[in-house]
């Protein structure tokens, strides 16, 4: 790594950061109040599946954000991303007003600046990794709202910029998969020259990003235009293909693929399996958010039904729980209630979201567990049985473990269920290549340093390999798959 | 985008599509399905494959028109699109030679049964057929089924063609009269339902493949869930055939009714 920061050292000693550095007393920077993103009225928000709630900065309060960021020599935040992006010099770059080369500098290792700058959980990154958060105890640079604001002026500018691509090497890689994971690793491998395609199962490109979080956290145009962008670098998608299915890893061998980069995700909803779960009106996150999202159920001129609640409960405290949650009262749910085995302090889902469900009039029923579901003479379901739940010694995890406190069993009525209590690995791939090692999880074992699998030419990543982790560290293992398939492929062809 | 490149109609409400995609023609086996959407805004719904073409690069779909998607699709004429075809999914049918295989398929569950019935038969088993319907003109398949089957027995409810009563009672007729070392039931769930507590009275494995509700076919969603053995499978990716005497028939034939008041008012709207 000293190569890299080397490299960052060039930047930072570069003529417009020294003079830029020297405009601001670093005393008068540091003594600036971090911006607060403004948001869409919670009542009116509401109302609309697919209006974001976080509106992004104006030029100015992008650049007086930009002006706390002190360039440290030592910029600590870029250990805290990743996908390793020059943070400083995107936030300086900012500040001096050019915003286009902010955008250009987010695309030298992001392929989805627009998207992260929405959903990455910067406060456990790059922010948590902030001087200001380490060393001053003071709120950190917003640098995720300054990543969203430099993507999306650049988008809106109409000048979007294409990242440079290095000759054609003629070798030809796939991705299996689209979600974020594929993505950086296919922005990655086009621009070394490889011949890259990405297949996916579904009708849509983006994986998660489109079946998954909804339009009211991140819209599909911003997704489109980030997969515009990999488009015109030369990245050839194909949709309505399973690998393994539709044609098997050895079709492809032939067809000239030389090394896959399995990205499939977590693709497999868990359940609870406690009694009454199969009744109607009660589903897991995944197809609520799917018919949502991918097939437009709520709007009327689409085909695809969804079920909309009067009375909607979602189990889990994750992100998706969130989304779903908050998606259900956008669909006209009366009461969203998020049911939750531990405490507050134990959710998962970033503190962001928490706090906007709140402001949405999401209800919270902590400390409660689901143990069995009632249903009306057709099987739908009308009310549910939960149990309270104390807090014992930390678990594994570090969080303290929910025990069951007995005789504490009551029913709530609902006419809605969304089961967000996590996923499995998507056992497709798995299954068609039996040689490929996987855990006991069933997650695709590879080796960390390269995400290399026990098959040579075949690389993982995202949540095949993690089991469930967010969109950012799938891009970080996309890219940290890029380069090791690189050298494994340059030392093949050296070879023959 | 797969083309249509041959449509017959059954009757008014069945017809068969001859439909241009060539890996999948290549790559399914029998019980697999796939998955489609005929328009931008239409529905992803699963259809079992009932039949292909390698050489050419076609399969064959039987659709019944029941609701606003299937009747999308039944509209389509040959030179149309369908928007998005995704496959083959599934488990393949697990083909081997149990000796006597009987097949009972009732109404359009006649169309995935087809090659089910013809790798038995290829397999070298005795395969004996039956096929069922409410009445003539809904009964399909039927020569394609005999060449396939050592005897093909038709039944429908009304009699006005074969012998008049259920798929079970030909069923019955045969079981009783010589030995049956293994069945399949494809068709309504209701029929499967019925023909699986038949076979199970007799003991003799039986194999029903499920039309759950779908939406990604992948594993992805679990709207397919179902119950077998008490435990719950996904029938997209565990399935679509299970031991039909470990499957509860009564949650699927509820599970099925599931989107029931919507689809009636996306029907309604669509008319």
């Amino acid at each position: 790594m000293s190569t890299n920061k080397e490299y960052l050292q060039i930047e930072r000693e570069k003529e417009w950061r020294v003079e830029l550095r020297k405009t601001i007393a670093n005393k008068e920077r540091t003594a600036k109040e971090r911006v607060r993103m403004p948001e869409m009225d919670p009542q009116e928000r509401i109302k609309y599946q697919d209006r974001e709630v976080n509106i992004g900065l104006s030029a100015d309060q992008a650049q007086a954000e930009a002006s706390r960021c002190l360039d440290c020599p030592n910029p600590t935040c870029i250990e805290g991303c990743p996908v390793s992006i020059n943070i400083p010099k995107f936030v300086k770059y900012i500040e001096a007003g050019k915003f286009l080369d902010a955008a250009k500098t987010l695309k030298e290792t992001s392929a989805l600046p627009a998207v992260c700058g929405r959903v990455c959980p910067q406060e456990k990154q790059c922010e948590a990794t902030c001087f200001y958060t380490q060393k001053m105890k003071k709120d950190p640079v917003a640098i995720g709202h300054l990543e969203r604001f430099a993507a999306d002026y650049e988008r809106e500018s109409g000048f979007m910029s294409v990242p440079e691509v290095a000759p054609a090497n003629g070798i030809k890689v796939a991705a299996i998969g689209s979600g974020p994971a594929s993505l950086s690793f296919a922005g990655d491998m086009i621009k070394l020259g490889y011949d890259v395609t990405v297949f996916e199962a579904l009708h849509e490109i983006g994986g998660v990003l489109k079946y998954g979080i909804p339009e009211f956290r991140l819209p599909n145009k911003i997704v489109d235009v980030e997969l515009d962008n990999l488009q015109k670098m030369g990245v050839k998608f194909v949709r309505n293909f399973i690998v393994g299915k539709t044609a098997s890893f050895d079709d492809l061998k032939e067809e000239g693929f030389e090394a896959f980069f399995i990205a499939s995700g977590a693709g497999l909803p868990r359940f609870m399996n406690i009694p009454g779960e199969n009744y109607n009106g009660i589903l897991s996150s995944n197809e609520y958010l799917t018919r949502v999202n991918l097939m437009n159920a709520a709007k009327d001129e689409f085909d695809t039904p969804v079920i909309k609640g009067k009375t909607v409960a979602v189990i889990g405290g994750g992100n998706t729980a969130m989304d779903s949650v908050r998606t259900a009262k956008r669909l006209g749910a009366e009461r969203a209630i998020i049911i939750y085995r531990r405490s507050r302090a134990e959710m998962p889902a970033r503190v962001e979201e928490v706090h906007h469900a709140e402001e949405e009039g999401i209800e919270f029923l902590n400390l409660a567990n689901p143990v069995e579901y009632f249903a009306d003479e057709k099987g739908k379901v009308n009310r549910m049985r939960v149990q309270r739940m104390g807090l014992g010694e930390p678990d594994a995890s570090g969080r303290r473990r929910p025990i069951v406190l007995e005789g504490s069993e009551y029913d709530i009525p609902v006419d809605l269920v969304v089961v967000a209590v996590g996923v499995s690995p998507n056992p497709l791939i798995p299954s068609e290549v039996k040689e490929l090692k996987v855990s006991k999880w069933g997650t695709i074992e590879v080796t960390e340093e390269t995400m290399q699998s026990s098959i040579p030419e075949m690389f993982a990543g995202g949540d095949i390999v993690r089991g469930g982790a967010t969109v950012i560290l799938a891009m970080g293992d996309g890219r940290k798959a890029a380069a090791n398939m690189d050298e494994y492929l340059q030392n093949k062809h050296k070879a023959n | 985008m797969n083309q249509i490149v041959e449509k017959v109609l059954f009757s008014e409400k069945v017809a068969k599509f001859v439909v241009d995609a060539p890996r999948i023609a290549k790559s399914r086996k029998p019980g697999h399905f796939v998955i489609l959407r005929v328009d931008e805004k239409g529905e992803r719904i699963p259809l079992t494959i009932a039949g292909a073409d390698p050489v050419k690069g076609t399969i064959v779909l039987v659709v019944q028109k029941m609701g606003v998607s299937s009747a999308k699709l039944f509209e389509l004429e040959v030179g149309d699109f369908i928007l998005d075809m995704v496959g083959p999914l599934g488990k393949a049918t697990h083909i081997h030679t149990p000796g006597t295989v009987l097949a009972c398929g009732g109404g359009v569950g006649v169309a995935p049964m087809l090659p089910i019935v013809e790798a038995y038969k290829k397999a070298g088993n005795r395969v004996i057929s039956i096929i069922a319907a409410r009445s003539k003109d809904l009964i399909i398949l039927e020569d394609e089924i005999r060449q396939w089957s050592d005897e093909t027995i038709v039944m429908t409810d009304d009699g006005s063609y074969g012998t008049k009563g259920l798929v079970t009672a030909g069923a019955e007729m045969v079981i009783q009269r010589e030995t049956v070392n293994e069945c399949i039931a494809i068709g309504p769930a209701v029929m499967m339902k019925f023909t699986s507590l038949l076979t199970k009275k007799y003991e003799i494995p039986t194999q029903a493949s499920l039309n759950a509700i779908m939406v990604d076919g992948t594993g992805m969603c679990g709207a397919c869930r179902v119950s077998v053995g008490g435990n719950t499978y996904f029938t997209c990716i565990d399935g679509p055939e299970f031991d039909a005497h470990q499957i509860d028939f009564d949650e699927l034939i509820m599970r099925l009714g599931g989107y029931s008041n919507e689809e009636k008012l996306a029907y309604e709207r669509y008319v």
